[in-house]
């Protein structure tokens, strides 16, 4: 039996923040990632995992095991650097990555193969799942259940953008950049606050209340499970135009300008929110021109700033565990005060 | 509920589950040993055909087990990883039953639904890549008896049914006339069922009003009235499918009483006939337009008549939220199980350590050749493994820090600096948070000391435990220290490590026993920091004195502890201090 097919993206019902979160990341992927956390049933997994069918193909060269891409020879793996020869490209999907829980660290950074090591006596490097994410998106579920030492690991290659490996005997290092991506239920258990702060955008999502979006909702999700290739269908012409404008947004993207107003504003609110460091700030306005961008704007603006900042300032709040108010509504006052809504 | 009614929903609940196993994904059996249950089970079984899968989840299930993994003797055999299948791949087209569900641990569950949300099971390891279909329908059976134990809500939420069994006596548990054939019948003609947007209103409306917030509810009792209606032989949604789909999948999720109607009474028993006599020919009046409003009324007056009535009760002193979560509980829980896996070692496989098999083999692997060089040619694969090629497994015990803070709440230095010893104490606090670690709370003021607060993750119990700390009476040292390595005493023998932040001026005046006497209350203070000092163990004493005074020093140096003056101690220092001492700071690789 095949695996159930993917819902649509563009067929899920509200949960725009979400939504706008994952494409911010998929028109700028050195945004560093978006958590999405809060209630069950709100359509996390599918909203991340449609966002792989959503995506243009990538172009690699061909055959090279880490999907090095041929127009940046500054990035490429030891295999494609060397032999000096022409590369020739090829057009794959964009890899999402699945970190299933439970994966052991050997599949994770990859490891000796040991089927060849078996059969031929070869010591050769079988890549793990680092590799397959690069250039792509790594999504792990239940993120905040992930063991402490795959998170480690984690964190450690999304810093450095590069995956080094000793054992049994092997050397290797290989280019490891990836939006990661990650899904929880805060219920399930706290976010370990280093991975929290890794991620340049979180988003809380929460189960609608009101009866016309939850009908429709409901009303999707089970005209998908009765034909998911018909409702696929009915939704690829959706689908094609939020895929042209990712593409639209990704070429404008260089050219989108940040006016120092605009910068100045983004200090400010970070100022007031007292987050630490520049992560922040560089998150926010990175994220704004990814927005504006996505809007087929060449400048950006307040209101893009504005849009963006929840998603993007909320975990980074100096973590107060005995202060209770919720991280969103401090954001949302800091946006009032800096703006003067 | 009574007896019947409950049966009665309970093998409704099977047969529709029978009937659409892939969209219900499941029922929630609550369900204690006994021939109830096992009738219930064993008639389940009868609905589906010989060739379906039924498997049982083994308890303590391990990821090799329920994931799959690398198979030993076949591997030996071929010379070749071979992969050998978990549960999970071994139930795909057909059910899982896991007993004991309530005590199904986090990381279980996530496995579990990730499989429900996939169809199939998805694993990277033992260097493998497993990916098989896994299309199964969970039978959870939940034995909790207290109201604090229940199924996983990652998974409970995702199976559409749920059926209660504990009140049902065995006179009462009359099996309906309904067979395999009877399913696959119903299984024909379930594409065909068409739904009104009128039924989709009012489950969502219905949903609403039980204080439902999921919307995974809504969306899996549609599928449950539509597995009704196909077994009804109805080619459109109707009213009593409706109806069934609020009993068996939205009531059970209530979390507030709806609004009473006019007519709150429980509808008649209809349900009980209806499962037994499945064949009925179509009634046929259902299929002219009904209005949204009032079917959903009806709905949600059958569907409240089904609410459990422990579940009101339980409703009663609860918030409004969260009421059915006990997801909470978990937290505190998975952090026990996440072990560090180190790499292999070369060992033998005795004395406890475990054979990490994929790393013998690969240490074997690379002399193969070597090993058989004449062998070629018709005798058959095997791999040559020696004594030196054995790993054995390891794993870093990584012991959990348990600051233990011991606080000086007499007069001499409650006067003057208690307020800012609780804000240096926050900060600390926080500093725990971060790295969760455990925390407790020892204090000592007038006669003796006194534990306030076990070792405990909750740091917002801390805190307002040391916010109502009222300060006062004579400095008894000793006692404060001795209390301390009672504590310490009791982590180290949980595996935990102990750290001590002492906070106090060091001018102890009263003795163990309790009498004033600054001299031999002083000399048994220093005598207890030695002790301490004995035990090695990491400590840090903040002098919360107005001035650093000789006593608190020697007092630190005794008991071998850093010494901080608290005049000095801004937040950072204080941070820095404790953090020198606790172990486990390097990065967890770097070990």
């Amino acid at each position: 039996m095949t695996p159930r097919p993917l819902f649509p993206f563009s067929a899920i019902v509200g949960q725009d923040e979400m939504k706008l979160a994952l494409l911010i990341a998929a028109v700028d992927q050195t945004i560093g990632g978006v958590l999405v956390f809060g209630d069950r049933g709100t359509g996390k997994s599918t909203a991340v995992r449609a966002l792989a069918a959503l995506l243009p193909p990538m172009r690699v060269i061909a055959g090279c095991p880490y999907a090095c891409a041929p127009e940046k020879p500054a990035g490429l793996c030891d295999v494609c650097r060397g032999g000096g020869k022409r590369h020739r490209a090829a057009l794959v999907p964009v890899p999402v990555v699945d970190l299933p829980l439970g994966a052991t660290e050997d599949r994770v950074v990859g490891a000796l193969d040991i089927e060849r090591a078996l059969a031929q006596g070869v010591k050769a490097f079988e890549p793990g799942l680092l590799a397959r994410a690069h250039r792509g998106f790594l999504y792990i579920d239940e993120v905040n259940l992930l063991e402490d030492h795959i998170v480690d690991l984690l964190l450690d290659v999304a810093a450095s953008g590069e995956n080094v490996v000793e054992r049994e005997g092997l050397s290797i290092r290989h280019p490891a950049r990836f939006v990661l991506v990650g899904s929880g239920n805060p219920e399930e258990g706290e976010l370990r606050p280093q991975l929290l702060d890794r991620f340049g955008l979180s988003v809380e999502v929460a189960t609608p209340t009101d009866l016309p979006t939850r009908v429709e909702v409901v009303r999707r999700r089970d005209a998908f499970e009765r034909d998911p290739a018909g409702f696929a269908a009915a939704w690829a012409p959706e689908e094609a135009k939020l895929r042209r404008r990712i593409v639209a947004a990704r070429r404008r993207l260089d050219d989108t300008t940040v006016p120092d107003a605009v910068i100045e504003q983004a200090a400010r609110l970070c100022l007031s929110l007292g987050t630490d460091g520049l992560r922040g700030e560089l998150t926010l306005v990175r994220a704004a021109r990814a927005f504006a961008a996505f809007e087929g704007e060449r400048v950006v603006a307040a209101p893009h700033l504005r849009r963006v900042a929840p998603p993007a300032l909320r975990h980074r709040l100096r973590r107060n565990v005995l202060d209770e108010t919720v991280a969103t509504t401090r954001v949302e006052r800091a946006i009032a005060e800096v703006f003067g809504a | 509920m009574t007896g019947p009614a409950a049966w009665a929903d309970a093998t409704l609940a099977a047969i529709l589950l029978a009937v659409d196993p892939d969209r219900l994904r499941g029922i929630v059996l609550r369900a204690r040993p006994g021939p109830v249950r096992d009738r219930w089970l064993a008639w389940f079984r009868t609905l589906f055909p010989e060739s379906v899968p039924f498997r049982r989840l083994p308890p303590g299930v391990g990821d090799e087990r329920l994931l799959g993994g690398l198979d030993l003797a076949a591997t030996l055999r071929a010379g070749r990883p071979v992969a050998e299948r978990g549960v999970l791949a071994e139930a795909d087209g057909g059910v899982l039953i896991v007993p004991m569900a309530e005590r199904i641990p986090p990381p279980l569950a996530a496995r579990l639904a990730a499989v429900l949300d996939r169809g199939e099971v998805v694993a990277e390891r033992d260097g493998l890549a497993l990916r098989h279909a896994a299309r199964i329908a969970l039978v959870l059976i939940d034995e909790s008896a207290g109201e604090d134990e229940r199924c996983p809500a990652a998974l409970s939420e995702r199976l559409a049914l749920l059926a209660d069994l504990t009140s049902v006596p065995l006179g009462e548990a009359a099996l309906p006339d309904v067979n395999a054939d009877t399913i696959a019948r119903a299984q024909q003609r379930l594409r065909a069922v068409t739904v009104t947007d009128a039924a989709v209103e009012a489950l969502c409306q219905t949903a609403l009003a039980l204080g439902i917030g999921s919307l995974r509810a809504p969306s899996l009792a549609l599928s449950a009235a539509r597995a009704a209606a196909a077994l009804h032989g109805r080619e459109e949604i109707g009213e009593e499918d409706l109806i069934a789909a609020g009993r068996l999948v939205l009531a059970p999720r209530a979390t507030v009483l709806p609004a009473p109607t006019e007519e709150a009474e429980a509808p008649p028993d209809r349900e009980p006939e209806d499962a037994a006599a499945p064949d009925r020919p179509p009634e046929g009046d259902d299929t002219e337009g009904l209005d949204p409003k009032a079917l959903a009324e009806v709905v949600l007056t059958a569907a409240a008549a089904a609410v459990p009535p422990d579940l009101l009760s339980a409703l009663a002193g609860a918030g409004p939220r969260r009421a059915l979560g006990g997801g909470k509980a978990g937290a505190a829980k998975v952090s026990k199980l996440r072990g560090a896996p180190l790499a292999a070692r070369p060992g033998l496989p005795r004395g406890g350590a475990r054979l990490a098999l994929l790393d013998t083999l690969r240490a074997a692997a690379p002399w193969q050749r070597l090993r058989q060089p004449a062998e070629a040619g018709g005798t058959r694969p095997h791999i040559a493994v020696r004594r030196e090629d054995f790993r054995i497994r390891r794993y870093r015990e990584r012991s959990e820090t348990t600051t233990i803070f011991v606080v000086d709440a007499s007069g001499s230095a409650a006067l003057a600096r208690l307020a800012e010893a609780k804000g240096a104490v926050e900060l600390l606090l926080a500093n725990c948070y971060v790295r969760r670690d455990r925390v407790a709370l020892i204090a000592f003021r007038g006669r003796g000391a006194e534990l306030l607060l076990p070792p405990t993750g909750s740091l917002v119990r801390a805190r307002r435990l040391l916010a109502a700390l009222p300060g006062g009476g004579g400095t008894p040292l000793a006692a404060g220290l001795e209390a301390a390595e009672a504590l310490a005493e009791a982590v180290l023998r949980r595996g935990g490590t102990p750290v001590l932040v002492l906070l106090t001026d060091g001018r102890a005046n009263v003795t163990l026993a309790g009498t004033g006497g600054r001299e031999a209350a002083e000399a048994e203070a220093l005598a207890a920091a030695r002790r301490l000092a004995a035990r090695r163990l990491a400590a840090v004493l903040i002098d919360t004195s107005t001035r650093p005074q000789a006593q608190a020093e020697r007092v630190a140096r005794a008991m071998g502890a850093r010494y901080l003056p608290l005049p000095y101690a801004d937040a950072a220092a204080l941070s820095r201090a404790v953090k020198a001492v606790q172990p486990g700071q390097t990065p967890a690789r770097a070990a």
